[in-house]
Parts: C-alpha cells; sequence; structure tokens
C-alpha cells in the first residue's frame, strides 16, 4: 500500500470508526441486551411482543401500529387536500397560507402536543367553550386517548402529505393535461388516470414518513396516552422500572419496523427524478370546478389553516396567565408577564435554557465534523462507487427513533469502552449531546450532500491541475461552495437540538436537565404558566433559527425529514 | 376533412396584446403553418384553435360551425405539443390508446387501430416500451400517433420538431408531410423555423407582434414579400432603407447607388422606399465590369454547392449567396470585386 491510498484511507477509517461506535455499537448492545435474561439467551421477549394475545407488550405494538395506520389516514387526507387547494386555485394570501400549511413541522416536539393539550385536551380551552355554549359537558369533544394522539399526530404529520402532494402537483406538466383534454378526457377521468399516477410516489413516500414518525411518536402517547399502552411508552416505562431487557427488545422491534420501512421509502422516492421542462404559455387548472365550489374548498382551506393555529394562539395566550388565576373559568382570569420575567431573572427556571444551548452548541460541532467529513467522501472522495449505499447508512439514524437512540445509549455506555476512552457516559453531561449528534448528524450530511452535488468535479481538477494539495483543494474551492449546505443543515440541527425531548427524558439527569424536560416538570406541577411560557419562547427562539436557515440555504427544505415528536 | 375560419381574433393578457385582430381561412386538407419569431402570438392563436385559451374577442368555426364557445373536448381536434406531454407512467400503447378509450371503444378494436397507426409510424415493435426508454424522435412519433388514432378534424402542432436534432428534423419532417398526405388531415403548425415552413406547407402566415403579416404559399411569400420583415424572416434577404430617384431611375441606399430598370420603378416617385435583395440576386464577379458596383469582401463562408458572402460597399453591407464555382473559388477577404443585381429578384417596397 503506498502513501497516497494510506491518505486516502484516514478519513475512512475515522468516519468509519465514529459511525461504528456511535450508531452500530449501540444497536448491536441493545440486540445483546434484549435476548440476554438473567445472563442467559433468551428469545422471551420477543414471543411476548410478538405473539397475538393479551400480554401488554402485545397490546403496546397493536396500538402503535393501529394508532399509525390512522394517523397515515387522516394526515393523508388532510394534506392532500390543503396540497390541492393551495396549489390549483388562485386566491388572496395564497403565498402567507401555504408558508402557514407548513408550521405545525417546525413545532419543537413536546410543545406543539401541549399546545395542542391546552386547546382540544380534557380541560382544554375548546371543550369549555363548548361546555358554556351548549350546556353538554366538555368531555363529548375533548380529545383524550387514541383519538387524541391520532388527532395530533394528524395535526405534526400532515405537512409530510401536503409537501411531497404539492411538489408532485406543481411538477406536473400542464400539457400533459392538455393533452388528455385534447383526447377528449373528461376531468374526473383525467385525475384518475393522469393525475393520481403520477401523485403515487409522493403518496406512497408521506404515508411511510407518517406511518414510521407515529411508531416512533413518543410526546403523544405520553400526554394523551392515559393508561393505553404504545411501544415508545413501554420502552420508557421499562427504562423506569429498570427492565431493560424488556426496554431493549421493545427498541429492537421498533427499529427493524422503522428501518424496513426506511430502506422502502429509499426505494420508492429515487433521488433526482428527471425534471420536464415546459414553455411558459398557459397553465390549466387540474379541475374546473363552478365558482361555488371553489370558494367553498377555500373557504374550508382557510378555516384549517386558522384552526392549525389556535392552539399556538392558546399556548401564547395561557403563558401569560397569572399562576393559580385558571381553574374553572374558559380563560385564564389574570394575566401577567410575570412567566416570562421569571424565565430569565430566576436562574433555577433559566438552567434549563443554558444547558439546552450549551449540548446543542457541543451536538452541532460534532454533527458538522463528521457530517461534512461522510457528505464529502461519499460523494467526491473515495467512496462516491458506494454513494446510494453510503447515503442509506448515513441517514440510517432518521429511521431510528428517539426513544431507542436513548435505550442504546444507556445499554451501550454504562461500562467505560473503547469508545469512551474507558469512561462511563450514562449520567454525565455528555450523553445527551452523543444523542443528539447520532440523531441528527444526518441533517449535516445531507444538506452537505445537495451543495456538493451541485461543485462541479471540474473544479476541483482544476485545482489539481494547478498543484494544489488535497487540504487546500478543500479549504479553498470546496468549502466556499458548501458553506451554505454546511450552515443550513448546522441550522437544522440546532432547531432541533434545542427543542430535543424524545432521547433526552430518557438521558438527562437534574444538572444537565434540557428545555423540554423542564416543561414537562412545570406541567407536571400544574404550573401551566411557567410551561406555556417556555414553550413560547422556544417556539420563537426555534421560528427565527428557522427563518435564519431559510435565508441561508434552501437544501434542507425540500425534504422534511423524520423527527420524532 | 374540415376548414377552419377565424373571424377578427384577439387575446389581451393582463396589459399585453398577445393576438390582435386576426381572421384567417384555413382549407380543408391544407398544411398551414403559423411562422414568426418567439413572442409573436403564434402559439397563443394555436392555443386558441385548441380551446385552451378563449379569445377576448372574435370568433372561431370548425366547418362553419361555432366552436368558440366549445370546450377542447368537443372540438375535435388532436394536438402535437412541442414537449410531446406524453404521460410518462404509460406504455407506447397505454398513451395512443388514452383517447380512443375515452370513446368507450371495444378493446379489440382499439388494438387493432393502435397496431395500425404505429405501423405507419414506423414504430409498431415499441409498442409495449413505456415512453420514458423512447428516443427524441420516437416520443415525437408516439406524440403525432397519439393525436392520429382519434381521427380529429383538425391537427394541431406546436414546434413538434425543435426539441430533436439537426439530421432527425429533417427526417421527421418529411415523415409528418407524407403522412398529412396520406389522412388528408387539415394542420395548423405553428413554428419560428422558415425552412420548416417553406418546406412543410400549403401556405404561411407570418405573424409579428400579434398580428399577421402576410398569408400565402411559401413561393408567394418568397418571390413576393409584402413587408421587409417577411422578407427578412423568409429568405434572410438584404433589406435596404434606400431612397428612390425617379427622374434619374436610381436607387440610393447609403453609398450604394445602383440604376434600375424603369419597371422595377413602377409606381414610385422621389420618395423614400425599403429595397428588398434576396442574397441569390446579387451575382459576383472576381473583376469590376461595365456597371458593376465596386465592393470589398469581408468575410466568406464556404459551404459545399453555395458559398455565403458578406461584402461592403461603403457603408452598406451585403449578404450575397452565389453558387460555388471556379469564378468566386479565389476570392478572399479584402478582396475588391464586382456585384450586379437581377432585378426580377428584388423587390421594392413603399417606405414603412
Amino acid at each position: 500500500m503506498n502513501r497516497f491510498t494510506i491518505k486516502r484511507l484516514i478519513p475512512v477509517l475515522l468516519l468509519g470508526t465514529v459511525y461504528a461506535g456511535y450508531v452500530i455499537y449501540p444497536l448491536t448492545e441493545t440486540l445483546r441486551e434484549s435476548v440476554n435474561i438473567g445472563g442467559a439467551f433468551s428469545v422471551a421477549n420477543y414471543v411476548d411482543i410478538l405473539r397475538p394475545g393479551n400480554s401488554a407488550n402485545f397490546e403496546a405494538l397493536w396500538n402503535s401500529v393501529l394508532v399509525s395506520i390512522l394517523s397515515v389516514l387522516f394526515s393523508g387526507i388532510l394534506g392532500t387536500f390543503l396540497a390541492f387547494v393551495l396549489t390549483q386555485f388562485t386566491f388572496p394570501f395564497q403565498g402567507l397560507l401555504s408558508r402557514l400549511a407548513v408550521v405545525p413541522i417546525a413545532l419543537p416536539p413536546l410543545v406543539g402536543v401541549i399546545a395542542f393539550l391546552f386547546a382540544f385536551g380534557e380541560s382544554g380551552i375548546i371543550p369549555r367553550i363548548v361546555q358554556e355554549v351548549s350546556g353538554l359537558s366538555g368531555s363529548v369533544i375533548a380529545l383524550e386517548g387514541f383519538s387524541a394522539i391520532v388527532a395530533v399526530h394528524t395535526y405534526s404529520f400532515y405537512v409530510y402529505f401536503y409537501l411531497f402532494v404539492s411538489t408532485s402537483l406543481r411538477q406536473l406538466e400542464a400539457a400533459q393535461l392538455e393533452a388528455a383534454q385534447t383526447l377528449g378526457s373528461t376531468a374526473l377521468r383525467t385525475l384518475r388516470v393522469i393525475v393520481l399516477p403520477e401523485l403515487k410516489p409522493a403518496l406512497l413516500g408521506a404515508a411511510i414518513l407518517t406511518f414510521m414518525a407515529s411508531m416512533a411518536s413518543f410526546s403523544a402517547p405520553l400526554l394523551f396516552g392515559g393508561d393505553m399502552r404504545f411501544m415508545t411508552l413501554q420502552i420508557y416505562n421499562a427504562k423506569l422500572n429498570g427492565e431493560l431487557d424488556v426496554a431493549a427488545s421493545h427498541s429492537i422491534v421498533l427499529t427493524a419496523v422503522s428501518i424496513f420501512f426506511y430502506i422502502v421509502l429509499k426505494i420508492v422516492t429515487p433521488r433526482g427524478s428527471g425534471v420536464r421542462r415546459s414553455k411558459g404559455t398557459g397553465r390549466s387548472g387540474l379541475v374546473s370546478l363552478s365558482a361555488p365550489v371553489r370558494r367553498m374548498l377555500i373557504a374550508c382551506c382557510v378555516a384549517l389553516l386558522a384552526l392549525e393555529l389556535l392552539p399556538i394562539a392558546i399556548i401564547i395566550l395561557i403563558s401569560f396567565a397569572k399562576e393559580g388565576s385558571w381553574t374553572w373559568q374558559i380563560l385564564p382570569a389574570a394575566y401577567t408577564p410575570e412567566n416570562y420575567q421569571k424565565l430569565f431573572a430566576d436562574p433555577y427556571v433559566f438552567d434549563p435554557i443554558i444547558n439546552s444551548s450549551l449540548m446543542s452548541l457541543v451536538a452541532v460541532a460534532a454533527c458538522i465534523l463528521v457530517g461534512v467529513g461522510i457528505s464529502y467522501v461519499l460523494v467526491k472522495g473515495s467512496l462516491r462507487r458506494f454513494r446510494d449505499i453510503g447515503d442509506v447508512a448515513a441517514t440510517l439514524s432518521f429511521a431510528i427513533p428517539g426513544t431507542v437512540i436513548a435505550i442504546s445509549l444507556i445499554l451501550a455506555f454504562n461500562t467505560p469502552g473503547i469508545f469512551t476512552a474507558q469512561n462511563v457516559l450514562v449520567g454525565t453531561f455528555w450523553i445527551l449531546p452523543l444523542a443528539y449528534f447520532i440523531r441528527m448528524f444526518p441533517f449535516v450530511v445531507r444538506s452537505t450532500s445537495a451543495s456538493l452535488d451541485q461543485l462541479d468535479d471540474s473544479l476541483i481538477e482544476a485545482g489539481e491541475s494547478f498543484g494544489a494539495g488535497s487540504f487546500r483543494r478543500f479549504r479553498k474551492i470546496v468549502l466556499p461552495g458548501i458553506l451554505p449546505g454546511i450552515i443550513a443543515g448546522a441550522l437544522l440541527v440546532i432547531i432541533t437540538a434545542i427543542g430535543e425531548f424524545v432521547s433526552s427524558v430518557l438521558l438527562y439527569t437534574y444538572s444537565n436537565r434540557p428545555i423540554s424536560v423542564e416543561i414537562l416538570a412545570q406541567m407536571r406541577t400544574y404550573n401551566f404558566g411557567a410551561a406555556a411560557a417556555y414553550s413560547v419562547f422556544l417556539l420563537m427562539l426555534v421560528m427565527l433559527l428557522s427563518v435564519l436557515a431559510g435565508y441561508i440555504g434552501k437544501e434542507g427544505k425540500t425534504h422534511p425529514s423524520s423527527v420524532n415528536i | 376533412m374540415s376548414r377552419i375560419a377565424l373571424h377578427n381574433i384577439s387575446r389581451q393578457f393582463d396589459d399585453t396584446l398577445a393576438v390582435h385582430e386576426v381572421s384567417l381561412e384555413i382549407a380543408s386538407g391544407e398544411f398551414f403553418s403559423i411562422l414568426g419569431p418567439s413572442g409573436c402570438g403564434k402559439t397563443t392563436l394555436l392555443r386558441i384553435v385548441a380551446g385552451f385559451e378563449r379569445p377576448t374577442s372574435g370568433t372561431i368555426s370548425i366547418d362553419s360551425r361555432d366552436v368558440t364557445q366549445v370546450p377542447t373536448q368537443h372540438r375535435g381536434i388532436g394536438m402535437v405539443f412541442q414537449n410531446y406531454a406524453l404521460f410518462p407512467h404509460m406504455s407506447v400503447f397505454e398513451n395512443i390508446a388514452f383517447g380512443l378509450e375515452t370513446k368507450k371503444m371495444e378493446k379489440m378494436a382499439i388494438r387493432r387501430r393502435v397496431e395500425d397507426i404505429l405501423d405507419s409510424v414506423h414504430l409498431l415493435e415499441k409498442i409495449d416500451v413505456p415512453v420514458p426508454l423512447l428516443s427524441g424522435g420516437e416520443q415525437q412519433r408516439v406524440a403525432v400517433a397519439r393525436a392520429l388514432v382519434v381521427e380529429p378534424a383538425v391537427l394541431l402542432m406546436d414546434e413538434p420538431l425543435s426539441n430533436l436534432d439537426v439530421a432527425l428534423r429533417l427526417k421527421t419532417r418529411e415523415e409528418i408531410r407524407l403522412l398529412q398526405k396520406k389522412t388528408g388531415i387539415t394542420t395548423v403548425y405553428v413554428t419560428h423555423d422558415q425552412s420548416e415552413a417553406m418546406s412543410l406547407s400549403d401556405r404561411i402566415a407570418v405573424m409579428r407582434s400579434g398580428r399577421i403579416e402576410q398569408v400565402g404559399t411559401p413561393a408567394q411569400m418568397y418571390e413576393a414579400p409584402a413587408s421587409s420583415f417577411v422578407a427578412e424572416f423568409l429568405g434572410g434577404a438584404n433589406v435596404l432603407p434606400a431612397r428612390v430617384s425617379r427622374s434619374e431611375q436610381k436607387i440610393i441606399a447609403g453609398k450604394l447607388v445602383l440604376s434600375a430598370p424603369a419597371t422595377f420603378l413602377d409606381g414610385f416617385g422621389d420618395e423614400d422606399a425599403t429595397l428588398v435583395v434576396k442574397p441569390e440576386a446579387i451575382v459576383l464577379s472576381p473583376s469590376v465590369d461595365d456597371g458593376d458596383v465596386t465592393a470589398v469582401i469581408v468575410h466568406k463562408e464556404y459551404l459545399g454547392f453555395t458559398t455565403n458572402f458578406l461584402a461592403q460597399v461603403g457603408d452598406v453591407t451585403l449578404r450575397i449567396a452565389s453558387m460555388s464555382s471556379e469564378r468566386t473559388k479565389h476570392l478572399r477577404s479584402g478582396d475588391a470585386a464586382g456585384i450586379r443585381f437581377d432585378w426580377s429578384r428584388c423587390t421594392l417596397l413603399p417606405h414603412a
């Protein structure tokens, strides 16, 4: 082996070690634990989960699957409807409305669920109003249990359908619809035979993402689930009870399901499908509807989007509620900015904000280092021949539920090992940023890869021809071209990390508790005002960063990722 | 076989007038081209005939039936789009059968019709191939087949050859013409390529800024352009602003002073005019003979059968096309040469 080959291999080996140590090894440890009952090999846990019967574990699997299927159904209907109305008709404020339509995906996981709880939950404001107006018990329309979880999922995940379908509809060529017209096709037949098949990949892709996200969803079952069992909750409870083998086996089943669907998703939505061009002239609508029907559909769409903003408006309102002022009234009786003042004045309350910021920064640094490295090696470097498989592997942790990542880290790093320089990570500050890193470095891989794809190989070759060394080539030629992509990915990491809840709640210690965990603690002690103020603060921070990310790069925005709620 | 009549068609888009008071009669079985530069309104006019656009004013009739308010589906037209607009998720068969299926035709009959039409465009062996796997030329032929198989009254084509490479374009051009002759279908063909329009059409309408400049057979248009725009667009003619001096029988275009026969100046007095000189109307010789104008060759372009020259007379640059011959073979840039005008191939137009 000559020096050249060794030099090329070093980055690959380094990245491979990181990947093996922090993504693969924890999973294998989880697998090992799941078949290790009292020191002996046994598949009893799996039998218990997978065999139909009355066991709590089978019930959890069954409920999770059922909730996910229903979530796909309702998200699909809502998202597709909004996509149709917002792309096919022209009406005032359309641009603003289509931006509103993607808001739920930007909500930090716990915040969205809590906002929903305040609005539609058992003692939510809407049921209270219904009770006051109609005299019926508010619980008639209050969402709880199963239906509440499906509703929250629909609220969050319809965005996948909306984004995928509206993109497909925009790409749909007007000339094709016109061709169908010249061939005598009716609007309905055109919709069925021409449009729907064109939308199939989008619908399928969104359905898979929604299914995966619903299976992995944790906050919604935690806050609305009551006594019902779900896989993620089962993992959480098993961990709290110290039954790590049970938690591990659930994790493995959940991971297997997710990875299976993730690979299916990669197959059904091929990268870089051909772009069709057409002339600027003319753009026929998909379906010609009479004016009243059109107006009704548009009104429906506006009403739905207003309804979508309602929970956010309510959580802002409650963030100003004076503590103890909201008991039986429809709306809180007294308002004060106190909750916000406390956020910054009270060191106890301010601590989590410091913690979350610090841990996000640590995570983002690691994400950039590893993410940029991986994408360079895969797109332009020595592993470019394995690009397709490499992409799937590098973004695999998108497919692994946050709950599972937390459990696998606990199982892998509760004893000293080589990947941690003989330290125990569980119970330390470092395990949270590590979890964030594992969950989020694919953001950077993806946005950087997108930028690298734009970068012409001949630029790099030109640098080579001038005798620039590989480091100088990277710094002078590659880096300036991909910097916007890196920054967009990094911002996405920060946005997600700063509100991360699903992994954090299993891994935090009191001294490094993040914002989300503190919100839950405030909810549990009925400090709704404080919880709401935290939530709104987090919301504002995330929105601000999203706007910033939107300005810097478009790379990360086209394909939403599955982020667990 | 159908006749198309457009009467005073106008189309306004916001504040641009895309089509302005166009009236046309297209005869049954005619191959009719609408020719013009991009943005002249030709595609909008075609889309009005198709029914994708409604005219702001005016009427369209097909076979004396007023179809101005009739939706596309019921106009009995077939259309070939610039980018073909084939349905990408379907095979060749499914694409072509689409229009027949909407007519609720029986399955066996559909199969037979599709096979027949594919045979006539020489694509029968590709019948079950998904369209994205076809080459550009094959896709183009499928698009034509799909439009023709429903036996429309009128075939509309919107720059159907512009996505093909040059060699294929010439070959497909011939095929389209043969197919049209065979079926006798009334065809409206939109293009910006004058050679395409000339070679295919029975008649051509040249459009400019939403208006029709001239309608006629290719020969009429070429021989007797009604405007300098038509002359330049259709024949690449030299269009020279000039001064006519009736008394001296001269035409003066800048430094170029020409003695013209009296018949050529018929109808003109002492006035400004436009002299249109086709490139082949200038005869070039290596020596300046009596009556020749002296020109300087500034550029030479050897094309085999013909050789193109750019020659300068003072401030006037002339495009000259001459048959390649011994006489002009040795002319080079910078050489002086004699030119004379074949007045039968020149046109004098009133000052625009």
